[in-house]
């Protein structure tokens, strides 16, 4: 195992199994309410104070994690692999099938991605499945267009004429030759992604697109204690600071990944 | 009856003629040398033979058989096999070279593959534990020959050379030839070998043609 990829590694996994078995780490449930102890600041009982309905800070701080990672890489392998596969066939097989996807993909570029989500979340009706369903409608193209350019310069190489003279189908081309080659930087660029999706589906949960009350969910946290930044600032901090470390965690792993698959590239 | 039998073959690119009214052919066991100055169409012509881009004119028949618009390319390549000039390119950076031996050999429905790949192996110099080994692994000598095993493997009628030696250095290079052209008289092969080294080629060809 490389050095600098390990501890984001372990860190990332520690995130993931804090997701997995949140309902087991919660020193309290996250959804009883104890309105007597609403906005308690931060003490032994409570680590991380109480927000307005007297609900522990910490254990739906956990217990989002758990909706915001499993949505976000949920939405993450959607949209990698839907996009890598539809990048991959138009740049394999070219023609009119290229041609019409990839001007699909470039309507889809033309909107700023924030804007059209918010759009299509406010279309679809709030909710966190019709956040992830809005992100993905436009997030995939990023991978369209990644994994077109590559199958473009792979489809060129030698290998593959020797793979079409070894009587390999056109499938058995895109899922033995070309996918597993272009699968590195896709990976990268999944890696690197992850932190904008984290923060992206955060942003509609906060603008009330995503998660809907009492689902515990990092940036429906943040906007029910928007009002209560000055007076009770834990209750915006708290989920806040758990979005900082996760995105910080998954970009640094997405750094490292590239590194160590550039060096490999390299060799 | 020829193996390989080219008549009137055309090719352009926009303006310019590549290719302009092309007539041969090749017998089995026999192997003809193409030779020309770069640019001159050489390795266009082996890609519209091997079919991998269409010809403007002309009609290519594989042992009496019009291939020239064949829509069953499997069937072709049953009988036309190429190596090319790059050998680490022309393999899988993520397949060994045993995994890449044997994919035409699952293609074709050949029976016990694992022997057949180690008597390739063998038949063109390597040793039975190159079928674990990635291309990057191997030197470019050791690669083209594992590519000439690839090749042979589905026992081709006609084998196209695309300037298969000029990636490699000059010992190399005479391993190479001379071991195309033991196959090519046992095997009883017609090879196609193009390059622009006349020296290579009195030594293979049984006859040239100049493009």
């Amino acid at each position: 195992m490389n050095k600098k990829l390990t501890p984001y590694l372990i860190l990332a996994g520690i995130l993931i199994c804090v997701a997995i078995f949140a309902e087991f780490l919660t020193p309290f449930n996250p959804y009883e309410q104890d309105l007597e102890g609403a906005l308690t600041p931060p003490n032994s009982v409570n680590l991380l104070g109480t927000d307005r309905y007297g609900r522990d800070v910490l254990s739906r701080v956990i217990m989002g994690s758990q909706t915001t990672l499993c949505a976000s890489l949920l939405l993450l392998l959607t949209i990698s692999v839907i996009g890598s596969l539809i990048g991959a066939i138009c740049g394999y097989s070219g023609g009119k099938l290229d041609k019409i996807l990839m001007r699909v993909s470039d309507i889809f570029l033309a909107f700023p991605q924030m804007v059209f989500a918010v759009a299509a979340a406010g279309a679809l009706g709030g909710g966190l499945f019709n956040a992830t369903a809005a992100l993905a409608l436009i997030g995939w193209t990023k991978y369209a267009r990644i994994s077109r350019s590559l199958a473009l310069t792979i489809r060129s190489l030698p290998y593959i004429d020797a793979a079409k003279m070894a009587g390999t189908s056109s499938a058995g081309i895109l899922f033995l030759h070309i996918l597993p080659n272009i699968a590195g930087p896709v990976l990268v660029t999944a890696a690197l992604d992850i932190g904008t999706i984290i923060m992206e589906l955060a942003g509609l949960s906060f603008l009330g697109l995503g998660a809907m009350p009492p689902t515990a969910e990092w940036g429906a946290m943040m906007n029910n204690g928007r009002s209560m930044l000055q007076t009770a600032p834990w209750v915006i901090l708290a989920p806040g600071f758990a979005i900082f470390i996760t995105v910080a965690i998954f970009n640094l792993l997405g750094d490292a990944l590239r590194d160590v698959l550039d060096s490999k590239n390299r060799n | 009856m020829a193996v390989l039998e080219v008549k009137h073959l055309k090719k352009s690119f926009g303006e310019k003629v590549i290719l302009n009214d092309i007539n041969f052919e090749i017998n089995a066991g026999e192997c003809l040398g193409i030779v020309g100055r770069s640019g001159c169409g050489k390795s266009t012509m082996a890609k519209i033979i091997a079919r991998f881009i269409p010809a403007d004119g002309g009609e290519i028949f594989l042992c009496g058989q019009d291939i020239t618009n064949s829509k069953n390319l499997k069937s072709v390549y049953k009988n036309i096999q190429m190596i090319f000039q790059l050998p680490e390119d022309s393999f899988d950076p993520r397949r060994t070279l045993g995994w890449s031996i044997a994919e035409p050999l699952k293609n074709y429905n050949f029976k016990n593959i694992d022997e057949r790949i180690k008597n390739l192996l063998i038949e063109v110099g390597l040793t039975p534990d190159f079928v674990e080994k990635y291309p990057r692994e191997v030197s470019g000598g050791q690669c083209q020959r594992a590519a000439i095993a690839r090749a042979i493997s589905v026992s081709p009628k006609l084998l196209i050379c695309d300037e298969a030696t000029s990636a490699l250095d000059v010992k190399t290079q005479a391993q190479i030839i001379k071991l195309l052209r033991r196959l090519c008289t046992e095997k009883k092969i017609a090879v196609l070998f193009i390059t622009h080294d006349f020296e290579i080629l009195n030594e293979i060809s049984d006859k040239i043609l100049k493009l």
